[in-house]
Formats: C-alpha cells, structure tokens, sequence
C-alpha cells in the first residue's frame, strides 16, 4: 500500500545529509565541548560551526543563538526569562488565543505567579490586528508574544508591523517562529525581533534540539540553572550530534528556500484545487494570502475528522485534526476556535501540510482516497446537506 | 491512532452493520449533537414487542460509528423489555473495550435507542416499564466534563 505523509508541520524525516553530518558525533567526536582536550576542541568547533549555520538563516549573529533541547523550551525560557527580568518594570504580558500550548500555557502558569496576560483575538483567518495590539499595551506591559505562523491553519502573522508597535513602545517582541523556519525568509534585524524560537525537527533536523534567538543587547533571566554552556545563557551538556543536526538543516534550507517554497506552495494548490472540485461541502480555514506554503487546513461538512483520520490511515495517508475527538483533552481546536469557525464544523476539520518528499502522485492518490473516505462517511452520518445540522 | 482501538472496534468502524434508516421504521430516536462531536439517529422495526430490524445514522468518531454498529446487531432480535435494560457498558463489553477518555463521550446507543422505544410507544400507546421517567428531550447529560488531560 501506497505511504503518504502529509503532517510535515508536526515533524519531518530527517534528510540524510543531516543524518550524515551527525552520525560522526556519537561514537567517534563525543568529546565534551566543555572539556580541554584535542576531542572535546573538535566537538566546540562543530557547536560554533552550526551555531553559525542557524544564525545564518534568520540574519542574525553567532552570538545571538543559543541551543535549546527544542522548540517548547525556547518559548518557556522567553516568556518566563523576559517576565523575571523585567518584573520590576512590569506584569502585563500580551500574547494571542491561537499561539501554540508551550507559549499558552506558559503564560497561564505566570498567571498564577501575579502576572497578567492579554489574549489578542484574530480575525476569521488567523491574523492579527495590529492595532489590537497597539490598544492592549499598558504601562505595565513587558512582553509581546505572538507567533510567526499559526501552526494549524498556517497563518502567517504581520511580525514585521507588530514588532514595530513593540519598538515604538520600548516592550520586548517574542515569536515562536517554530513553523515560519525554513518555511519563509526571515531577517530577525529588518524585522526587528527581539527573540524568536525555532525548532530543528520542523526543517528536516532531529528531534531534541531548538534554539533562541536572543538580539544583542536583550537581558532575559537564565531558565536552566547549572554549568556555563552556552556562553552561561543555557546550563547542560549540549546534544552535540542534535546541534550539528540543526546546523546542517539550517544551511540546507537556507540554500533551499525558493525551490521548497516552490514546490510544496504549488502541491498545496493542487491539492486543494483538485479538493474542491471533486469534493462537495469543504471549506478553507485560514488566508490564502498569507499562509504557510505547504498548509492546507480543510473542513469536511457532516462529518468528524477522528473517524476521516483513522480512515486515510488504513489506507496509509497521515494527515491530522483539529476535532476534540481526537483530542486527549476533548476540546476541540482552540485556533479555530478563535477564527469562529462553528464547533461542528471544527470537528470536521483536516490538516494536511506537504513538505520536500510530497510528490503529485502523493497528492493525487490522497484526493481519491480522501474522496472515497468522505463519501462513505457522509453515507453514514445522520447528518447532511439535506438534512443540515 | 489506529492502535488506540482494538480489532473488533476497528471492523465495526471499517465495516459498520446495519447503515442506513428504515424506510417503515415503527420508531426512530436521535441521541447527541453535532457540536458535542457524536450524534448517532436509530429507526427501529418492531413485531409482537420484539425489535424485528434496526439501523442507524451516526455523526461522530471511530468509537461512535463502532458502538453505533455493534449496538443495532445486539438489539436485532431482542424484546423491546431486553433492549430497555441495555446499557452502555454491555455495548462496550460487547466491542472488547474503549479507550477510557472515549467511554463517556462517544457511546450514544443506549440512549438513542430508548428514544427510539419511546417513539415507537408514543405511536401505539403501549406502556414500557423501562421507560418510565424517561424523556427523550432531556438536556443531554455533559458528558465533556472530563478533567484535562495533557496532549
């Protein structure tokens, strides 16, 4: 049976250039970067080497990386750095309803130390508005964070004209750019981020390993407490095979960019197109304006997306959904519960990223299949277009 | 995903009994609502008090769609008395068990059938003793009130 992965925004394979730049770090340059010998030299060498090849994707300085053990810890460690930091100044932190749980959660737990947190609401894409922001801003404000790409509906955030309303207002702007990277150019100086998260597995890297970006001259409290690795901003032996990893993933979509956007933008489209033209009933949730390239986040009416997920699995196609079904916590999607997308329809919802490995033929064979998924779904269902809800 | 349910579970799902709605039904109940995630709609035949035929609708997951099958096989057959006294732990029993997060909230059949009893009974007048202090209106039970859990 034909496989398709088509969920390249929870996690991608690693590429094997990746695999094989980190391969050497395991058994044979295990050093200890700390150490002082010859090996553990080889070992540091490789951390600055990627730590220049990741801050070479975002426009930033070696310096101004740092090495996490993922993308969650990078958004805990900036919410809560920036809100120790800065307590004396202030308590305010303003965020939006549809981030990622790290950062939601994050802010819910500062909630219960004293701080409070505006959730900006978004508009029937996704977007925020800027002026929103600007509105929630009080003197008490120390921190915006708002991400970069909706990591659902593949909404790309305008970072640029929100981290502007952060400058002019002297307040600290965070994004959680774990979908943007590699996704999208970035340029943290001509955007005027102060910190930014990012994630290796999301970019064809390994697992475990994330950074944060920090710009020169921000202060933020440490979030892991220990030895002096990374530059005494990051206390723990560094996962030098993750790292190197990271690196090698980095440069190579920094050199892939255009091509990636390119081909995943054009299977996105085709997937959709072909969607709605054999596929009744199916909406669009998100901006066809500003979205990530290899997003297509699509309701099926009338039916649930628990019982079309498990379906396309028997038939090897992975895709995932926002329905509470599926949910350990059965609460349905909180980003489009945002967007007022209506709850039945949310139950309904699919999300299908295509990344470099997605060919036509993929795409293709998903669309026949999730035709005949949803058709005898449908057939099932109590409810329909005749009936409606 | 898929290995979150077990086997009967999963050809009940692939390959659910008895879809469809009678076209003679003698009693049709619906139980749940699309914005919970699950609504599942039974029609019913009866003959001499015993359900002769069964089928159903269901909007929800692969544990709806399954309870939802193996529900309208267990009452094929039985007195209306005996489907009245059916519960929702004897479909999940019947179908090997379901994951605990999904016990409360997919499994509409005992309900949806009692509400189809109770259209049937409202039709010719009889008088069910299981259906008593039954209304088939009744608020549905929240049946989301399950703690948090993390994802």
């Amino acid at each position: 049976m034909r496989q398709v992965y088509l969920d390249y925004s929870a996690t991608t394979p690693v590429k094997k250039e990746v695999l094989d730049a980190m391969l050497p770090y395991f058994s044979e340059l295990y050093g200890n970067p700390s150490s002082l010998y010859s090996i553990a030299a080889e070992s540091k060498d490789a951390i600055a080497a990627a730590r220049k090849q990741v801050a070479d994707l975002i426009g930033a300085g070696e310096k101004e990386i740092t090495f996490t053990s993922c993308g969650t810890e990078a958004d805990n460690w900036a919410v809560m750095g920036a809100a120790d930091a800065l307590k004396n100044k202030g308590n305010h932190i303003i965020t939006t309803k549809i981030e990622h749980h790290a950062l939601l959660h994050t802010c819910e737990f500062l909630e219960k130390h004293g701080y409070d947190v505006t959730y900006l609401d978004v508009d029937k894409e996704g977007r925020v508005a800027p002026a929103a922001l600007e509105a929630a801003i009080t003197d008490k404000t120390i921190l915006i964070s708002i991400m970069f790409i909706n990591n659902e509906v593949g909404t790309i955030e305008p970072v640029k004209e929100l981290a502007q309303i952060a400058k002019k207002h002297n307040i600290l702007f965070h994004t959680d750019a774990v979908q943007a990277l590699g996704n999208i150019a970035i340029d943290v100086k001509e955007l005027g981020i102060d910190m930014m998260s990012m994630s290796a597995h999301k970019i064809y890297g390994p697992k475990g390993i994330g950074a944060l970006y920090i710009r020169k001259g921000v202060r933020i409290s440490n979030y892991l407490h220990g030895g002096a690795q990374e530059n005494k901003k990051r206390a723990g032996t560094e996962n030098l095979a993750g790292i190197v990893g990271f690196g090698k993933a980095a440069e190579l979509a920094g050199n892939n960019l255009q091509a990636h956007i390119k081909h995943t933008s054009a299977l996105r489209d085709r997937l959709i197109e072909k969607v709605q033209a054999e596929i009744d009933h199916v909406y669009i949730n998100g901006s066809m304006k500003h979205r990530h390239p290899g997003n297509a986040n699509l309701t099926f009416e009338f039916i649930e997306g628990e019982a079309m997920l498990l379906y396309l699995d028997m038939n090897g196609i992975a895709v995932s959904t926002g329905s509470a079904c599926s949910s350990a916590s059965l609460t349905p999607s909180h980003v489009l519960s945002a967007m007022d997308i209506p709850v039945e329809r949310i139950h309904g919802t699919l999300r299908f990223t295509v990344g470099d490995m997605t060919t036509e033929e993929d795409i293709d064979y998903v669309v026949s299949t999730l035709k005949n998924v949803v058709n005898k779904l449908r057939e099932i269902s109590s409810v329909s277009s005749k009936k409606g809800w | 995903m898929a290995n979150m349910y077990n086997d009967k579970v999963m050809d009940h799902f692939m390959n659910p009994h008895n879809v469809g709605e009678l076209e003679h039904a003698d009693g049709i109940g619906t139980y749940g609502s699309p914005v919970c995630g699950d609504m599942m709609q039974i029609s019913i035949q009866v003959k001499d008090d015993k359900i002769t035929d069964a089928k159903f609708k269901t909007f929800g997951c692969g544990s709806a769609i399954a309870s939802s099958s193996i529900a309208t096989d267990m009452i094929i057959g039985m007195t209306i008395d005996e489907a009245l006294e059916l519960t929702n732990k004897q479909i999940i029993d019947e179908l090997g068990g379901l994951p605990a997060v999904k016990v409360h909230c997919s499994v509409l059949a005992d309900h949806a059938i009692k509400s189809a009893i109770y259209d049937y009974a409202q039709k010719t007048g009889k008088h069910y003793k299981g259906l008593e202090g039954f209304d088939p209106n009744a608020e549905e039970e929240d049946h989301h009130d399950i703690p948090e859990e993390e994802e």
